[in-house]
């Protein structure tokens, strides 16, 4: 592995994405976990625990996006218009989250408000399920031809392998969700929500498991850095550690370092993923000649250093103003007159 | 109805109904940020209220932005997908910029506004909107470096040849600098300004015809008034720098504004008219003959280009951008007037007594949110049948893997599910302005650390 300019924008590009899962992926875990919640009250720390930070999390999305359309334009372009339908209901569902998040409480009726629940939650977990379906597929490989553009159908994309991850996919933010939801609730809700977070890992590790046998058996490509670089299993290992220690954490109370650990766990599987693909962006099946690569997807050095520059001044200023974002708003959720 | 025309149908349509939200957040963020600036230089609480009242809308308007612009984000890839890979070297690094440098921005300190009154002093808070209005400003910058490009692309060059060309940055600066970047920057900002100032003029009528909140009412309209004249007037600058430049960067474009289908005369202004395109001739409009060379060129015989250089199928739909543009300025006009009308009340100290003309006031706030949508209709229509001038044809942009069934269906569930939002945005505007500048905002001087 050499580090070039492409590869480091391999890594950029996954280092945005990865903080879209850590950070959007707590908002994601709230909404599938809100219709667990009954009384209106609960309903609205639900949602407030995540209303000043929802937004600026999801400009992550936002802007990976943008930086892949940049830096490697071929796969943006096969991507979106491959997944077409899929991507259309993404769409939609975040669209439905965000309203649900802003109108949900601006009116008492109580039907206008079981309406937006339901719209919050199923479109939480339709994202979830989307995005981990997108991947899941793109690890599997997708069918390319010569031109590299997508030449399947829809349904081609509900294989079972791809909806293997998808389910992972909610799980993982459904347990990491339920961990924020720990640091950010108190009283009663809190301790229903701390028993909640238990069943969330046994969810998410029978669905890890199934994940990585599907993973062995199905799809050998992305194993194969790992067996040229052994030193690499440090990585699942890890992982292993960073899950096993969330509900130690939790019993322990330290509420805090059980995030951290889900954060870690997030971020493991994506690296794991990373080094699986690379240098693959799309992987082609069956014929992989047509992949997409860092290299034959990419944008032209003199733009990939141009965006570098541009992230290398841009992230340290975000990085600094999200921390700050975060400070301010750290604690128990208070529902006050300004909230959702 | 072919597939080309569904996918454009549906770009105008996501795009449409996106821009009625940035240039209301942009105009808005500066109103705010003026608020919140005279409340902490003169501690008169009402313009701590008015802020808090403005942030709510604010905070409507932006959540709708934000649901309808992440769909922008990803149609380019989606239904563009031979464009994207076309322009992604140049066009990609200005949208991630715009991610990177006014997004989250935006949206981190947006939270500090709606929800940061009680956590954060209001300095901070003042800081706050500050940055919010920035940003909103910022991604405007950023979006018309990229639009821009496509209309008078520079600093880029074409590599490779037939399906396999793209092109690709050669100097930065003189593609985020293109012709027209200053121009259109302009313009566009202007609007969005008076986008933002008339809302607040309106619904502050509104109160006063209903007798209603009048010291908050007063005093927000005479914020608005300043911004609206400013930024009204400044259309007139803005424009016709604007104008000049298409003369010189997109002829056909401007030739087609005004219908100047003679290769070598001066061209006319029209006030309005119909164009017969089949017969090169504008049908009943009354005009000034050499006008538009006289505005353009400071000379009402020299000759512009005329939309005869083009053949046919590289016109744009002449027509079309004839009504949109003319629609434009007409407005433009309009929203002068009034603007000085309530400038010369305010000196007559009449502002606030003329019912008709708060009348107008409260209507008028359709007058920037049509008059920005007619001018964007012109400048990308008016681009047709490119879309990267000169250089990529919009039919070579579409999808290939994308299926006419496919597009039918995204469009009719963004139809319905744009009619739904849009009429769910009307009913809780309408709600919050009803229910007004809170009493309770009034009361707390200062806020709590």
């Amino acid at each position: 592995m050499s580090l070039d300019l492409n590869a480091i924008w391999f890594g950029l590009i996954g280092a945005l994405f990865a903080g879209y899962a850590i950070l959007d992926g707590f908002d994601f875990g709230v909404g599938s976990l809100h219709l667990f919640t009954r009384t209106d009250e609960e309903r609205r720390i639900m949602i407030n625990s995540i209303g000043p930070v929802w937004d600026g999390n999801e400009v992550w999305l936002v802007t990976g996006g943008g930086a892949l359309f940049a830096a490697f334009p071929m796969v943006y372009a096969t991507a979106f218009s491959g997944f077409y339908m899929a991507m259309i209901l993404l769409l939609f569902a975040l669209i439905f989250r965000a309203v649900a998040i802003e109108f949900r409480s601006k009116k008492p009726s109580q039907s206008w408000r079981q309406l937006w629940d339901i719209s919050f939650s199923v479109s939480s977990i339709l994202s979830g399920l989307l995005i981990g379906v997108a991947l899941g597929n793109i690890a599997r490989g997708i069918p390319l031809d010569t031109q590299y553009e997508y030449a399947g159908g829809f349904f081609r994309l509900l294989n079972p392998y791809a909806l293997i991850i998808g389910i992972t996919t909610v799980a993982l933010f459904m347990m990491h969700g339920a961990i924020y939801l720990v640091i950010k609730t108190e009283g009663e809700l809190h301790d229903k929500i701390r028993e909640w977070v238990n069943n969330a890992i046994i969810f998410f590790v029978i669905c890890y498991v199934t994940t990585t046998m599907a993973t062995l058996l199905y799809v050998p490509h992305m194993t194969e850095t790992m067996k040229s670089y052994p030193v690499l299993f440090v990585l699942p290992i890890l992982n292993m550690l960073a899950i096993a220690n969330i509900p130690r954490e939790i019993h322990h109370r330290k509420d805090w370092r059980a995030f951290l650990s889900s954060c870690a766990s997030i971020l493991a599987l994506l690296t794991l993923f990373g080094i699986g693909m690379y240098p693959y962006m799309i992987y082609s099946l069956p014929i992989p000649e047509n992949s997409l690569t860092i290299y034959n997807s990419a944008s032209s050095p003199k733009t990939l250093k141009i965006m570098l520059i541009i992230a290398l001044i841009g992230m340290p200023m975000v990085l600094t103003y999200t921390i700050a974002v975060y400070r301010i708003f750290r604690g128990k959720v208070k529902l006050e007159p300004t909230s959702y | 109805m072919d597939l080309l025309f569904l996918s454009r149908l549906q770009f105008a349509l996501t795009i449409a109904f996106h821009y009625i939200f940035p240039p209301l957040s942009i105009g808005l963020g500066l109103i705010l940020a003026v608020m919140e600036g005279i409340y902490l230089k003169t501690k008169n609480p009402v313009y701590q209220q008015m802020a808090r009242f403005w942030v709510k809308i604010f905070g409507l308007i932006f959540a709708i932005g934000v649901a309808s612009g992440i769909v922008m984000e990803f149609q380019f890839g989606a239904n563009w997908s031979a464009y994207s890979r076309y322009v992604g070297d140049v066009f990609g690094s200005a949208l991630a910029s715009e991610g990177i440098f006014a997004f989250f921005l935006e949206s981190g300190f947006l939270s500090i506004l709606l929800f940061g009154w009680n956590k954060v002093g209001p300095k901070m808070h003042f800081f706050a909107t500050i940055m919010v209005a920035l940003g909103a400003h910022f991604s405007a910058i950023w979006i018309i470096v990229a639009n821009s490009w496509q209309q008078t692309p520079a600093g880029h060059h074409i590599v490779g040849e037939g399906l396999k060309a793209r092109a690709e940055i050669v100097d930065f600066w003189q593609m985020v600098f293109n012709p027209s970047t200053v121009d259109r920057l302009s313009h566009t900002i202007m609007g969005a300004w008076q986008a933002g100032a008339f809302l607040v003029l309106s619904v502050s009528a509104f109160y006063l015809l209903k007798k209603k909140h009048a010291e908050f009412a007063r005093a927000s309209i005479k914020i608005a008034l300043v911004i609206a004249v400013f930024a009204s007037l400044m259309q007139l600058v803005t424009g016709h720098s604007s104008a000049v430049t298409l003369a010189d960067t997109q002829p056909a474009k401007l030739a087609a504004f005004e219908a100047h289908y003679s290769e070598s005369a001066p061209a006319a202004m029209y006030l309005f008219g119909w164009v017969d395109e089949k017969n090169e001739k504008v049908l009943s409009g009354p005009k000034i003959a050499g006008l538009l060379s006289f505005l353009v060129r400071w000379d009402t015989d020299k000759p512009l280009t005329g939309l005869r250089t083009f053949p046919p199928d590289k016109r744009p739909p002449v027509n079309f951008v004839f009504q949109t543009y003319h629609g434009m300025v007409a407005i433009g006009m309009i929203l002068i007037l009034i603007t000085l009308v309530g400038l010369f009340s305010w000196w007559r100290e009449s502002l606030f007594d003329k019912k008709w003309f708060l009348r107008i006031l409260v209507l008028s706030v359709l007058g920037p949110q049509i008059a920005n949508q007619l001018g964007w209709f012109s400048a990308e229509v008016g681009r047709q049948p490119y879309v990267v001038y000169n250089h990529l044809l919009t039919a070579e942009g579409l999808s290939k893997t994308v299926s006419m069934s496919e597009v039918v269906i995204s469009l009719i569930l963004f139809g319905i599910i744009y009619l739904f939002l849009f009429a769910l945005f009307i009913y809780m505007l309408n709600e919050k302005i009803s229910h007004g500048p809170s009493s309770e905002d009034l009361i707390i001087e200062g806020h709590r650390v």
